[in-house]
């Protein structure tokens, strides 16, 4: 049987746009969001809040409420305890640490007494956003837009708050107010995503973007706008490749995003051995 | 004196118990340069904080142009300690200064030629124009002192806060950044406030000097302050003021803390 195959293509299409529109929300939500992650040095914490998304997912199919509010009841109160703990890298690493496994064990207990299919428990680990229904998929729009626009409103602040603290701290900037509403949103888009990509896949799409464009920019105009278009196409042409595919989703998003990353990896490297030549 | 752009009058400020001066009174002309100078603890940096409204005085008050201070005042420019950002090295130098325009507003950033006309302009003013295309963290900490500069005085500020701005630059790099920053209170009548652990490399600078030790504090100008007596009144212990080639020493200051004296060097 092989990997791909095209025939009913554009049937196929047809049926998977309200995931398409999904997966386009979730790159342009993931480019700008992962921007401020790598900026504030919170990869760890996308990690450790989508295994607290994936427990309270988990917990909620259990006990036979909605999937994707238990993904964001998870998220939220792991984002919060994260986000109030602490402003600084280090104790939010521990933090997040002790977190991670907890949640994990919650979930991982939640799915064992679960007694319905079990290709929904595997997809919230590893996703898979052709199983969404309708319904569901605007849900996901709705959230991931609300999402955005918060994000845009509050963007120059955020960024100052990320990169330079001390100095936005002297403008009247609230370092804790900002990183609260941080881990909100950060939050709410990993409950979004989980339903996509799965709880163990959600970094791809909030941490690698914005990694690969800070390879190839520094400039706070370029880089977010890159980090954007590297996760729309992530997003968006990993699920244009898995419809031609029986291979769930994921591993085609995470495989497209990773490419994007080591290119932009050897672009580095090249333009470094050109600036020393 | 014409009027003055900072005022501070009975002020009094505890910090966890402990109170780090009392009755603190300063009146801060336009252009002025005050080097802010005592030992580790004494509330030096404070002082900064509580300007930037950050701490609230038990008592007394700081007025800002004839109003009340707040938090957040972009009359107010801020130069940090040199250290590596912890964050993100990897940012441009023209968007650091940009920041420094309105990196507190909300809203997205726009590429805007208004504003790269003045960071180019707040770059030129400290001698940095040159690295506005590269990485901030990628330059050394005499350059970062330059963007900072210019990131501080980008918003025409009326009052320059300097915490620290030299330590961790080397004798040279200490000259030309505090140059810089006396270049710019004498051309834009910028009032500056500079806490410093050593007084030295801005002596000749200095309109007036602010010590703090011991919850007391004295003003004037350094050969008034930086003398034996006073620093002995001050202390309450014997303190030596030694003058050798244009250079202070204070011998026999102890911290708060009560390590053993602090000497400078």
């Amino acid at each position: 049987m092989p990997i791909f195959d095209f025939t009913d293509y554009a049937l196929l299409l047809q049926l998977v746009l309200p995931s398409l529109l999904v997966a386009l929300v979730l790159g342009v939500l993931g480019g700008l969001l992962s921007t401020v992650v790598i900026h504030r040095d919170s990869s760890f914490a996308v990690h450790g809040i989508s295994e607290l998304s994936f427990a309270g997912a988990a917990v909620f199919l259990l006990i036979g409420l909605d999937v994707v509010l238990g993904a964001t009841v998870g998220s939220m109160l792991a984002a919060l305890i994260i986000g109030i703990s602490s402003t600084r890298s280090r104790s939010r690493n521990s933090m997040t640490a002790v977190l991670m496994p907890f949640g994990l064990g919650i979930g991982i207990l939640a799915l064992s007494l679960y007694p319905g299919r079990a290709s929904s428990k595997f997809s919230l680990l590893t996703g898979s956003i052709v199983s969404i229904g309708d319904t569901k998929a605007i849900t996901l729009l709705v959230i991931s837009i609300l999402i955005l626009i918060a994000l845009l409103f509050t963007w120059r602040r955020m960024l100052f708050a990320s990169v330079d603290p001390q100095v936005a701290q002297a403008r009247g900037v609230s370092l804790r107010i900002q990183s609260v509403i941080f881990m909100i949103l950060l939050g709410l888009a990993i409950a979004v995503c989980i339903q996509v990509v799965g709880a163990l896949l959600v970094l791809s799409l909030l941490v690698t973007p914005a990694a690969a464009a800070m390879r190839v920019t520094s400039s706070q105009f370029v880089g977010p706008l890159l980090a954007v278009l590297f996760a729309v196409t992530a997003a968006v042409g990993g699920m244009l490749l898995s419809l031609g595919s029986f291979l769930p989703v994921s591993p085609f998003i995470t495989t497209v995003s990773f490419a994007i990353y080591i290119i932009c990896f050897i672009i580095q490297k090249i333009n470094q051995r050109n600036v020393n030549a | 004196m014409t009027n003055p752009i900072l005022q501070i009058h009975n002020a009094t400020l505890t910090i966890e118990g402990r109170q780090l001066w009392s009755e603190l009174n300063l009146d801060v002309a336009p252009g002025e340069f005050i080097a802010v100078i005592g030992s580790n603890g004494s509330g030096k940096t404070s002082l900064l904080k509580a300007i930037l409204g950050q701490l609230k005085l038990d008592s007394g008050e700081i007025k800002l142009d004839g109003e009340p201070i707040g938090l957040g005042n972009s009359n107010i420019g801020y130069i940090p300690q040199q250290r590596a950002l912890e964050e993100a090295s990897d940012v441009l130098v023209s968007d650091l200064v940009r920041f420094g325009l309105a990196g507190h507003k909300l809203g997205f950033f726009l590429p805007s030629i208004k504003a790269k006309k003045k960071v180019i302009e707040a770059l030129r003013c400290a001698d940095a124009e040159d690295f506005a295309s590269r990485s901030f963290g990628k330059l050394s900490g005499g350059e970062q002192q330059r963007v900072r500069i210019a990131q501080a005085i980008v918003s025409e500020p009326k009052l320059l806060l300097c915490d620290e701005p030299l330590s961790a630059l080397d004798m040279q790099q200490q000259q030309i950044v505090s140059t810089l920053i006396k270049r710019e209170a004498k051309e834009h009548e910028t009032a500056v406030l500079f806490v410093t652990h050593d007084v030295n490399p801005v002596l000749d600078m200095v309109d007036r000097v602010l010590y703090l030790a011991n919850g007391r504090f004295s003003i004037g100008s350094p050969d008034e302050v930086l003398t034996s007596e006073m620093l002995t009144k001050l202390y309450g212990t014997p303190v030596d003021v030694l003058r050798n080639q244009g250079r202070i020493v204070v011998v026999g200051a102890t911290d708060h803390d009560h390590h053993p004296g602090e000497v400078w060097h």
